[in-house]
């Protein structure tokens, strides 16, 4: 029997999916519910087949060496939206696009805004633990998490947190899936807290030189505003002549009005209010645009030292395709680079005690240089430890270490 | 050389408790139902220091618990005779604060309340605010991921931790996360925070500051029945708007405020009292979020509402909520101060049972806690020299728990397991996803020497084939 019809006769034929390849391509299998990703998985264990772990696979390219393709598309319900209690329950296959609606139907609000096309699933954007502008006022996507439910490299079904604001029952297992990559399992649910949907949201622009828009982003810093997002955007990304700087307001309409009369006292009126649509397409284009190149990165350095980083990644790789965060530190980068280069750009990063983390790249890439390189001193058996722990056959084609 | 004076030889003579007398002095924290007289203590005073008391304690095959202050209410930082107590509150300066980044570099032993009086001049705050703040240390507070009243606004301590430097049981050390908070690798961190000290030993903790809020308004609401204050605070948090702290006492904790030197105005006839704080920069703003919430509290049957008009009046208020504790330990010979997290919205339902089950078993139950969060802590007064009353006690929480879970909610938001929750964890976690743990556990402790016997109940894992 043909590994496609073993695979049929486990799960069902229509957990096999067509796939546009030869028959050497691997067959994709999209599991309906948790206990079929955990029968799957214990079956590879038992097997020794080697599995890919996909979303909607329009971020990470879906080329990982493996047996079999393991796709989440299919666990897409979602069980519980609390309202009332700001929280709510999904499972990891869920596309953002549809969920934000769902959400926004019941007055809640997911406040993430990833790199990537709408469609790209929740579970992805936790396993690779990205987050977009908004992490300026609502923090990075591990702040938004109340517990995940995940799936073993041999078949077992773990929880871990739960679904309410405070939990400190056993160890914080949730932290480690976000940004795992799926090397520790297969986020299967999500259990989310929410904020109620903004009253108000507005989105004001300053175009300038570099140099000059990290100035105004740190005399903004200053005066305490706290705003949703506070994004410096390179040209391209922001298809404007210039380098863009994007503050967002959200909340209450006094909130707003106040903090957008300090914008104005702080910059003494440079920005220019988008309107409700020009801001929605702003800040999808940021993000989709940041999915058209073949390679994305980000860097996390210090609060106001941007600049710095930015002359770097301008001398090495280039500045056309950057979205940074000057009030948290984060850089993300795309554009198309090769192994020497990264592995020369982590060298120099390091030295500055800055990470850099591989978001998306062609397996050639990552799996060359890793999503994280090489780790500090005595990190390396720790992380060994829990890859172990959590895909004791080495199941999960991940690439999450390299040699640079 | 024995190991009392070989660790002395590393931390000072002075530095080593080994007489039965000073021991016993560690034999508790702040659960009062549990007593482990620790084989040896060491107060080492540098992270050098405490590298070296590890490698010591590994070469020689001995447990070693890391304690901070001791306020810990889950018997967390209690050692048995065959262990040592490694106490770091020695190691309590705060290396550096960089008001530009708004980042401070710590040793864990910097008491909890000192970081912020240290950042004010700099109009920044340290965010999480356990109720103990003034002696707890931050060491403590990653350890057990403390939380606070403002956390609901500004998160609890997991979301303030940016890089650790952790000495692991076999005294390597790892540097973990990164100066700005990006992890480094697999969030190391992140894992790390909230694992009561079974992971290793906190030895440099980089945290972040907040900015101290231009503009504050607290409010006292008082409510005929728990009920209605209950319904009040779903109401708000369904609104939209996020209070800086959203803090719920019940009568008998008023009243234990009250007749306290702690005093702080509280009606001593409501069945319950909301404090509300909103905070921001900007007044106006503020003041728009406070007139919304007046108004749901009128709505869902507040008597009055009481806006401190003064810094003084609004310190005295919050005094009363952050001493309640203390005031309440004064009701009975002894405290049990629980701990348990509920949906928000099934608050009014859940403390209506507590209620009940506190008046069948014959026991006072007082309640103060993080209502915004739905952060519960039922508080039950007792005498534990009475073992009758004892088992009372343990049978009244157990149904507690028992109810919180049944509502969506899980056995402890803030104080953490250690031992005296480790038999509730079953009702939370499978066998499968407690025995992850434990390995997770052995993965940076394989000889499980750190903190032994604590969190994860062994009994019920299950086998992990390997
Ligand atoms: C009156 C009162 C009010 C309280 N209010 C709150 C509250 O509002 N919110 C809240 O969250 N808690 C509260 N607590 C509980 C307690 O204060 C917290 O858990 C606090 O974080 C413990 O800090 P500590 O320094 O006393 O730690 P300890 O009690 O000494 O230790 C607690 C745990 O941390 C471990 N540990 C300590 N230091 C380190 C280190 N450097 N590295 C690794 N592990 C370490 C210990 O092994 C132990 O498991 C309260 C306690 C009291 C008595």
């Amino acid at each position: 029997m043909s590994l496609r019809d073993r695979l049929r006769a486990l799960l069902g034929r229509d957990a096999v999916l067509e796939t546009t390849g030869g028959p050497d391509e691997a067959p994709r299998v999209a599991p309906a519910s948790p206990d079929a990703v955990a029968l799957l998985l214990g079956t590879a264990h038992e097997e020794g087949w080697r599995v890919r772990i996909e979303g909607a696979g329009t971020w990470m390219s879906t080329d990982a060496p493996a047996d079999l393709a393991l796709t989440t598309r299919r666990l897409d319900r979602v069980p519980s939206i609390a309202p009332q209690d700001l929280t709510a329950t999904t499972e990891a296959g869920i596309g953002c696009d549809l969920l934000r609606q769902q959400l926004a139907d019941r007055g809640a609000w997911l406040a993430v805004d990833p790199p990537g096309l709408a469609g790209r699933t929740l579970g992805s954007i936790v396993a690779t633990g990205t987050s977009g502008p908004l992490r300026q006022g609502f923090g990075p996507i591990r702040d938004h998490l109340l517990g995940v439910t995940f799936v073993t490299g041999d078949g077992r079904i773990i929880q871990s947190g739960g679904r309410v604001m405070k939990n400190v029952a056993g160890y914080d297992l949730t932290r480690l899936q976000a940004g795992g990559f799926g090397a520790f399992g297969v986020i299967v649910l999500v259990h989310l807290r929410l904020r109620a949907l903004p009253r108000a949201d507005t989105t004001f622009l300053l175009e300038g030189g570099r140099e000059d828009l990290t100035q105004v982003a740190e005399d903004i810093r200053a005066t305490g505003l706290e705003p949703a997002a506070l994004e410096l955007v390179s040209p391209a990304l922001a298809r404007r002549e210039r380098w863009v700087l994007a503050v967002r307001l959200a909340g209450s309409a006094a909130l707003v009005a106040a903090d957008e009369a300090g914008l104005r006292a702080a910059t003494r009126g440079r920005f220019t209010p988008l309107r409700a649509e020009e801001a929605h397409a702003f800040w999808m284009r940021a993000a989709e645009g940041l999915a058209t190149r073949p390679v994305a990165f980000r860097i996390g350095g210090l609060p106001e030292g941007g600049d710095e980083l930015l002359d770097l990644l301008q001398h090495q790789v280039g500045d056309e395709w950057i979205s940074a965060s000057p009030g948290v530190g984060v850089i993300r980068w795309a554009g198309d680079t090769t192994p020497g280069r990264l592995r020369h750009l982590r060298r120099a990063l390091a030295e500055k005690e800055v990470p850099l983390t591989l978001e998306r790249a062609p397996w050639t890439l990552r799996g060359a240089v890793g999503h994280f390189g090489q780790y500090r001193e005595n990190v390396s058996p720790l992380v060994a430890g829990l890859r172990r722990t959590f895909d004791p056959g080495e199941h999960f084609v991940v690439a999450i270490e390299g040699d640079g | 050389m024995n190991l009392a004076g070989a660790l002395a030889a590393i931390v000072g003579t002075r530095h080593v408790r080994a007489a039965r007398a000073e021991r016993v002095t560690y034999a508790m924290d702040g659960l009062p139902t549990h007593r482990w007289v620790p084989g040896i203590v060491a107060l080492p005073g540098t992270r050098d220091e405490v590298v070296a008391v590890v490698r010591l304690l590994a070469a020689a095959g001995v447990p070693f618990v890391p304690r901070g202050a001791g306020t810990g209410l889950s018997g967390g930082a209690l050692a048995g005779e065959g262990a040592v107590l490694v106490v770091l509150t020695r190691l309590n300066r705060i290396l550096t604060i960089d008001p530009r980044a708004r980042i401070a570099v710590v040793e864990p032993g910097v008491v909890n309340a000192r970081l912020s009086n240290a950042a004010a001049p700099y109009g920044l705050q340290y965010a999480p605010d356990p109720s103990s703040q003034t002696a707890c240390t931050i060491g403590g507070n990653v350890a057990e991921n403390a939380g606070g009243p403002h956390c609901l606004k500004y998160g609890v301590t997991s979301n303030h931790i940016l890089a650790l430097e952790v000495v692991l049981a076999d005294g390597r050390v790892v540097r973990l996360g990164s100066p700005g908070g990006e992890p480094w690798g697999p969030d190391l961190v992140g894992l790390f925070v909230g694992s009561e000290g079974n992971f290793g030993v906190a030895t440099r903790i980089s945290v972040r500051l907040t900015p101290v809020p231009a503009a504050v308004r607290t409010l006292l609401a008082d409510f005929p029945t728990l009920r209605a204050a209950g319904e009040a605070v779903s109401a708000i948090i369904a609104s939209g708007i996020v209070p800086a702290a959203l803090e719920m006492m019940d009568q008998s904790c008023i009243r234990a405020v009250e007749d306290s030197v702690y005093a702080a105005g509280y009606p001593r006839d409501a069945a319950a009292v909301l404090l509300v704080e909103l905070d921001g920069r900007a007044e106006t703003a503020v003041a728009a979020e406070t007139a919304s919430v007046e108004a749901i509290l009128a709505r869902h049957g507040a008597r009055s509402v009481r806006s401190a008009a003064t810094a003084r009046e609004r310190e005295r208020l919050w005094q009363g909520r952050k001493k309640a504790f203390g005031a309440m330990g004064r009701l009975s010979r002894d405290l049990v101060v629980q701990d348990a997290v509920v949906p928000r919205s099934t608050l009014p339902d859940v403390l209506e049972t507590i209620g009940r089950i506190a008046a069948e078993h014959g026991l006072l139950v007082s309640n103060v806690f993080h209502a915004g969060d739905g952060n519960l802590h039922p508080n039950i007064s007792f005498d534990g020299t009475d073992p009758e009353m004892k088992a009372r006690v343990e049978q009244a929480s157990a149904e507690i728990m028992a109810t919180c879970i049944a509502a969506g909610g899980t056995i402890t938001g803030e104080h953490g397991v250690g031992i005296d929750k480790l038999r509730y964890m079953p009702l939370v976690f499978d066998g499968d996803s407690l025995a992850a743990m434990y390995a997770v556990r052995r993965v940076f402790d394989p000889a499980e020497r750190v903190n032994p016997g604590k969190v994860v109940p062994l009994h019920a894992c299950r086998e992990w084939v390997r």
